[in-house]
């Protein structure tokens, strides 16, 4: 029981620690794009618009690849620490399954990428101000709510498709997440048509959803018989 | 740095293991206080003999081999959870801080500097500008070596009244004056009508409960939240009196400086921890924030079930008689970073040195005591000085950044992830580190790049409402 304990916290411990590597992660990747965008935006002209509007998806759908780039490399970096448990722990067997740290390093990257989003928009929603009074769309804050709220979602999912492709090779399953990252980023493109982007988002999210949930092991009748709360 | 030096004989199932001192520096001025290094000690497990004090181990090098397997495993073990038990407290000092810089404008307002930094960064040109911060960062550096090489010399002359007195004053000015100017501050935010009777009263009592917890015996909830919130004062006056380019290069100098002192043979940091090594005494325990008990072994109690529900429950220190020497207990302010591998499965005596009194009740106790071992029990520590200058920057991160919340999102993240590194150089290093560069250096690199590069393109991003 002490031993089982102590694996216990160790165990969260290390999800936490997870957590935050995975955020910091993230925040690399965030700012390499953002280093690529901006020498972009001041090679060209600043008052050409369309190109700027160019330039700036140009930055989304590369900071898209960067950060599946750098959640390749997280996955790296967790396998040879969770290698190195293995390697210290009495009986061979690691604390840790890589399935717990793919949902925990989803959960970060989603947590970071969400927080980022939406902060400085809750910050100044505190504030004094009319949403929309210039012409905008008067949905903007629900509308950022969702997506971002659809995007945490989505990269937790994306977080256990990645690593579950990683390690059983399935390069179909890596090349899946990608695509569907540029589709998810590539949709937000048509905002204020809030339909052109939420709608597909969402049902991605649902279909990621279960296709995580078949890979963790879970079937339709664990679902059932949790729904029915049967033992 | 010899590992092995003797030190605070540690009585564990009768074994002894040692204690390495902390690290500590203390530049007290009129109105700031500094607190520095970072020493990372850890102790190790000794062999059964029991010791007296002040005699170095004899055969300690042979146990000590099959020790350290057992101790990398154990320390890569419960790393994890000491790197979690340290996240808590500076996360939540950096919230007070951000808090309170968002909320207060006080903090926020340029009311002059401090006599340190002489020169005003109100120039008309930038050169000027950049060259009046070059020149309050070392008169502000310079005061701090100049104060560092002070307590050394103090600690090495044995002045320990000095250096009590010192710190006593500091935490007094600390605790009373500048949560008096805090809470004026906060009442006058929030528009609270407020008489003078009640804020004396309230600041009396929350000035004499610090004093008494932070220097003398206190739960130990209790002596970290008193801890965490001294540290976050002391972060907001830096905050307000420190111009903008010139707390950058003071940052920045400071990580350096820390390196220099903690790691170099002539630092005067290691020379500190080498004189109390040779000494056979902690360092100002009192200013560092610890994670977890002292667990003390009460020389009357024979039971050790008792001892240790005694011990469990209550103080942060049970010191023996009375060590009117010891740099121990009265050691308030300083501006001490350490960090510590602590085993506290033990009973510690506390800091003997010369009592003849504990040496006889240390060679009293029977060598079989038998404390159960819990190795969940093991504490980290850190210097305050670590506190109070990651608050420092996140704070400034968040009172001057363009970027604001993302920026010091950022900068928080950074300051953890170097926290991490930090602590794992420790365990795989073993012996004294300064915490500050590695997070300082991230804490800076993804302050400016968030600010200038991150900054605009997530701007843009919002403003389209695009998502990456």
């Amino acid at each position: 029981p002490m031993g089982t304990d102590m694996a216990q916290t160790r165990h969260r411990c290390q999800q936490m620690l997870s957590l935050s590597h995975r955020a910091f992660f993230w925040l690399v990747s965030l700012l390499l794009s953002s280093l690529i965008w901006f020498i972009a935006v001041k090679a060209s002209d600043p008052r050409d618009e369309p190109l700027q509007r160019g330039l700036l998806i140009f930055g989304v759908m590369f900071s898209v690849l960067l950060q599946e780039v750098f959640r390749f490399l997280y996955y790296k970096l967790l396998r040879k620490a969770i290698e190195g448990l293995v390697a210290l722990s009495e009986d061979g067997c690691s604390p840790i399954s890589i399935q717990q740290m793919a949902y925990v390093a989803g959960v970060g990257f989603g947590l970071m990428s969400g927080a980022f989003s939406m902060i400085n928009l809750l910050a100044d929603s505190l504030g004094p101000g009319t949403v929309g009074i210039h012409g905008d769309s008067q949905l903007y804050f629900l509308t950022s709510a969702f997506m971002t709220m659809v995007l945490i979602f989505l990269h937790t999912f994306w977080g256990i498709l990645f690593f579950h492709g990683c390690e059983h090779r399935c390069w179909w399953e890596i090349a899946a997440v990608v695509v569907m990252h540029l589709a998810v980023s590539g949709s937000t493109f048509c905002n204020p048509m809030y339909v052109g982007s939420l709608v597909p988002s969402y049902s991605l999210m649902a279909i990621t959803a279960v296709w995580a949930y078949l890979l963790s092991g879970g079937s339709a009748q664990n679902m059932r018989r949790f729904l029915l709360c049967k033992s | 740095m010899t590992e092995l030096s003797a030190h605070l004989p540690q009585f564990q199932h009768g074994q002894l293991t040692e204690n390495f001192p902390d690290n500590h520096l203390s530049n007290t001025n009129d109105n700031s206080e500094r607190r520095r290094h970072d020493n990372s000690e850890r102790r190790r497990n000794d062999n059964p003999e029991s010791e007296t004090n002040g005699q170095p181990q004899s055969n300690v090098q042979q146990v000590v081999e099959q020790d350290e397997e057992e101790d990398e495993e154990l320390t890569l073990k419960y790393g994890a959870k000491h790197v979690i038990m340290l996240f808590v407290p500076v996360t939540l000092c950096m919230v007070v801080v951000v808090a309170t810089i968002k909320s207060v404008s006080f903090y926020t307002r340029k009311d002059g500097q401090l006599i340190y930094t002489p020169f005003t960064e109100e120039t008309e040109t930038v050169g000027q500008r950049a060259l009046n911060s070059i020149l309050n960062a070392a008169i502000m550096i310079s005061v701090i070596i100049v104060m560092t090489i002070l307590l050394v010399v103090l600690y090495k002359y044995r002045c320990y009244k000095v250096i009590h007195g010192w710190l006593i004053i500091s935490s007094l000015l600390l605790l009373f004056f500048f949560s008096f100017i805090y809470l004026g501050e906060v009442f006058k935010t929030y528009n609270v009508a407020m008489d003078y009777i009640t804020v004396a009263l309230i600041i009396w009592n929350f000035g004499v409960v610090g004093m008494i917890c932070i220097h003398w015996k206190g739960p130990l909830r209790l002596q970290q939240a008193y801890l965490i919130m001294i540290s976050a004062l002391m972060a907001l006056v830096f905050i307000k009196y420190l111009p903008e380019w010139t707390a950058w290069l003071i940052l920045a100098v400071i990580s350096v400086y820390d390196l220099v002192a903690v790691l170099c043979p002539k630092g005067p940091l290691r020379m500190l921890v080498e004189t109390a090594q040779e000494r056979n005494e902690t360092l100002f325990p009192a200013l560092i924030y610890s994670s977890t008990m002292v667990w003390l072994v009460n020389m009357a109690e024979e039971d050790p079930e008792a001892q240790r529900k005694a011990s469990k429950n209550s103080t942060y220190d049970k010191q023996a008689p009375a060590n009117q020497t010891q740099n121990e207990d009265p050691e308030a302010d300083d501006g001490g970073f350490s960090q510590e591998w602590q085993q506290q499965r033990d009973n510690r005596i506390g800091p003997i040195e010369s009592t003849p009194e504990s040496r006889a009740a240390v060679q009293a106790l029977p060598s079989n005591s038998q404390t159960s071992e819990d190795p969940e029990e093991r504490g980290v520590k850190l210097g305050l000085g670590d506190f109070i200058f990651y608050s420092v920057l996140v704070g400034k991160a968040s009172a001057t950044a363009s970027g604001d919340w993302n920026t010091t999102l950022a900068c928080f993240v950074a300051i953890l992830i170097g926290l991490c590194l930090t602590l794992l150089l420790l365990a795989i290093f073993k012996k004294a580190l300064p915490a500050l560069p590695i997070s300082i250096t991230f804490g800076l690199v993804f302050y400016f790049a968030t600010d200038n590069l991150v900054q605009p393109f997530m701007d843009q991003l919002a403003f389209h409402q695009f998502y990456i």
